[in-house]
């Protein structure tokens, strides 16, 4: 089977995230890091890999940072991985990324299963996966928590979604974009020598001539959406209000007269 | 190309889901101040027709129904084969969807088809110069974004729950219900759904008004139970922190914050909850926060308007009988 895992680089989450005049976006020193929804993406892959052969290849499209991503995959078990960057790419949408996703996939060839993150944590679209699928015209399989049952024989996969009222268990034919979230999987660990490995290996990069893609359907050409002005958003004012008694009982009844004041209760 | 705005009405098991409302709220807005139709997009089995009247009564002009077995659980591609459908016939500039689990499918799933954009998970959404310019959070709400969609149309918005008012229905609000056809046959669709398996608790954290969250501080699993209770007598939703999470004590649902559900309800009782920068960025624009923790220090008292620097397990069962005795 080969399971392909789309990835992307963030800013760690614990960044403090601040905009300057200009409206440049920075993370401090924070590290840049594989998107953590990425991990569980990875995990899984690995997981299906070894249960039923073949090989996981990781991609990332997006400039020399994205490698951070694609080592991060490498060294926990990934076979291969490709990165695709043109300078006509900066800008693009989720509506542009899916295109060149899709684009590489189809270039990459015999694909049986697309993983890739729920969402990532910086523009936390959740947009990407879906787009992809829907690129693809394969079954989009977003917010799973759990492969039921899958056949790669058979071409079959069932899964279930978590949504908000519950799990919803939906059968599809493979290949499919499967779309993971935490509670999946518990994401390995990247170990001396997967970190050797992911450091001597080779990342080709794909331009957006070798996946054929056309350079007016990706960056802000090939995209709906701009976003022109980012900012900080403001502080929430002021300070907590202690709520001091003698005994606990009290600060419970004064603490309950505030929220019915408050009238959200 | 009309001014008019599309909406979705997402419904599960034949009842509408409230965030739709909010967005034909935050459509009629729109519409009320640059003129158009508000215009509802209602798909399920038979039976969702029910629900029409009531879209109209929130603000629709007029209804988009299909009723079909193949309509019936939401699956993402008949869904926006259809709506791109509609959107084709009908041509309106704007659709609006509700950021839920599945508006989230919809509106890129629905872009990539008609090659346009859409803006996920809007906070506003507000004419500056002719544009609609939306604001959205980004990083987990550490920061915001301004976003427009300057040429393609339509353009589409998915709207965050709860950041939208949900308006007052007018029971007498009339309208015309057209019946539409299903874009595709069930042989078409590459997914079929075989089963549905509800969580327990009823309310989910997305859509709840009040939230009592548990962190480190409840030292286990057992110490959920005096939570438990007290989301009991507020008729809420239980939240927990990741180290909770991650420590086995509750399972992933119920997590908030940056790896976990953004959520922003009216009262948020964070127990036990130091306030990690992640925890924080999940939770920071509820309209009150209330902070219970031993540690006077803890980064939560930062963004609380009260706190109660004291013991969860002696403050929680005392603030659940004081609450319990002005709540009938």
């Amino acid at each position: 089977m080969h399971i392909v895992v789309c990835t992307k680089y963030t800013p760690d989450s614990e960044a403090k995230m601040s905009v300057d005049e200009a409206g440049n976006v920075s993370w401090g020193d924070s590290p840049l890091i594989i998107n953590p929804w990425d991990e569980y993406a990875v995990e899984e892959a690995l997981l299906l890999r070894d249960e039923y052969g073949g090989k996981v290849t990781v991609i990332s499209m997006g400039p020399e940072e994205a490698l951070e991503a694609l080592k991060h995959a490498v060294a926990m078990g990934a076979d291969e991985a490709i990165r695709v960057w043109d300078d006509a790419c900066a800008g693009s949408d989720t509506l542009a990324t899916s295109y060149v996703l899709a684009r590489t996939i189809d270039a990459i060839g015999e694909v049986d299963l697309v993983l890739c993150g729920k969402s990532a944590i910086d523009a936390e679209t959740w947009q990407t996966g879906v787009a992809l699928a829907t690129r693809l015209n394969v079954p989009s399989l977003m917010y799973t928590i759990n492969i039921a049952e899958l056949d790669p024989d058979e071409g079959t996969i069932t899964v279930e979604r978590l949504l908000e009222q519950g799990r919803q268990v939906v059968e599809a034919s493979l290949p499919a974009v499967v779309g993971t979230i935490k509670g999946i999987n518990e994401p390995r660990y990247t170990s001396f020598i997967g970190i050797r490995k992911a450091a001597g290996m080779d990342y080709p990069l794909w331009t957006l001539e070798d996946i054929g893609a056309d350079p007016d359907r990706v960056g802000e050409s090939g995209s709906g959406v701009r976003w022109p002005t980012v900012f900080e958003p403001p502080v929430r004012e002021g300070e907590a209000e202690i709520i001091e008694a003698e005994t606990v009982e009290e600060e419970a009844q004064i603490l309950a007269e505030k929220l019915l004041a408050e009238k959200v209760i | 190309m009309t001014n008019d705005i599309f909406v979705w009405v997402e419904q599960f098991e034949y009842e509408a889901v409230g965030a739709s409302w909010e967005a034909i709220g935050a459509a009629r807005g729109l519409a009320d101040e640059q003129g158009g139709d508000v215009i509802a997009c209602l798909f399920g089995g038979d039976g969702v027709e029910a629900l029409a009247q009531e879209a109209l009564s929130y603000g629709a002009d007029r209804v988009l129904l299909a009723t079909d077995a193949t309509l019936d659980s939401f699956r993402v591609e008949p869904y926006a084969a259809l709506m791109a459908q509609a959107v084709e016939a009908y041509e309106p500039e704007t659709v609006l969807v509700a950021a839920t689990f599945r508006g989230r499918e919809l509106g890129p799933a629905l872009a990539v088809r008609l090659e346009t954009g859409c803006i996920a998970d809007c906070t506003e959404l507000a004419f500056e110069d002719g544009e609609l310019v939306a604001t959205r959070p980004i990083y987990a709400g550490k920061l915001m974004s301004k976003c427009v969609i300057p040429e393609r149309r339509p353009r589409i918005f998915t709207t965050r729950v709860r950041a939208f008012g949900k308006p007052e229905p007018e029971a007498e609000r009339e309208g015309e219900v057209v019946q539409l056809d299903p874009a595709m046959a069930e042989d078409q669709i590459k997914t079929k759904v075989t089963g549905f398996k509800e969580s327990e608790g009823g309310v989910s954290l997305a859509d709840a008004s009040i939230i009592v969250s548990g962190g480190r501080g409840v030292a286990g699993p057992e110490g959920y139970q005096p939570l438990e209770e007290l989301v009991d007598v507020l008729k809420g939703a239980l939240g927990a922190s990741r180290a909770a999470v991650d420590a086995g004590w509750i399972p992933y649902e119920h997590q908030v914050g940056q790896t976990g559900k953004t959520v922003s309800p009216d009262l948020y009782i964070a127990c036990g909850i130091s306030g990690a920068i992640q925890h924080l960025a999940g939770m920071r624009t509820s309209k009150v926060i209330v902070a219970i923790n031993k540690d006077p220090e803890a980064p939560i008292f930062k963004v609380a308007d009260y706190g109660v620097v004291e013991d969860l397990f002696k403050i929680v069962p005392a603030l659940k009988e004081a609450l319990a005795e002005r709540i009938d």
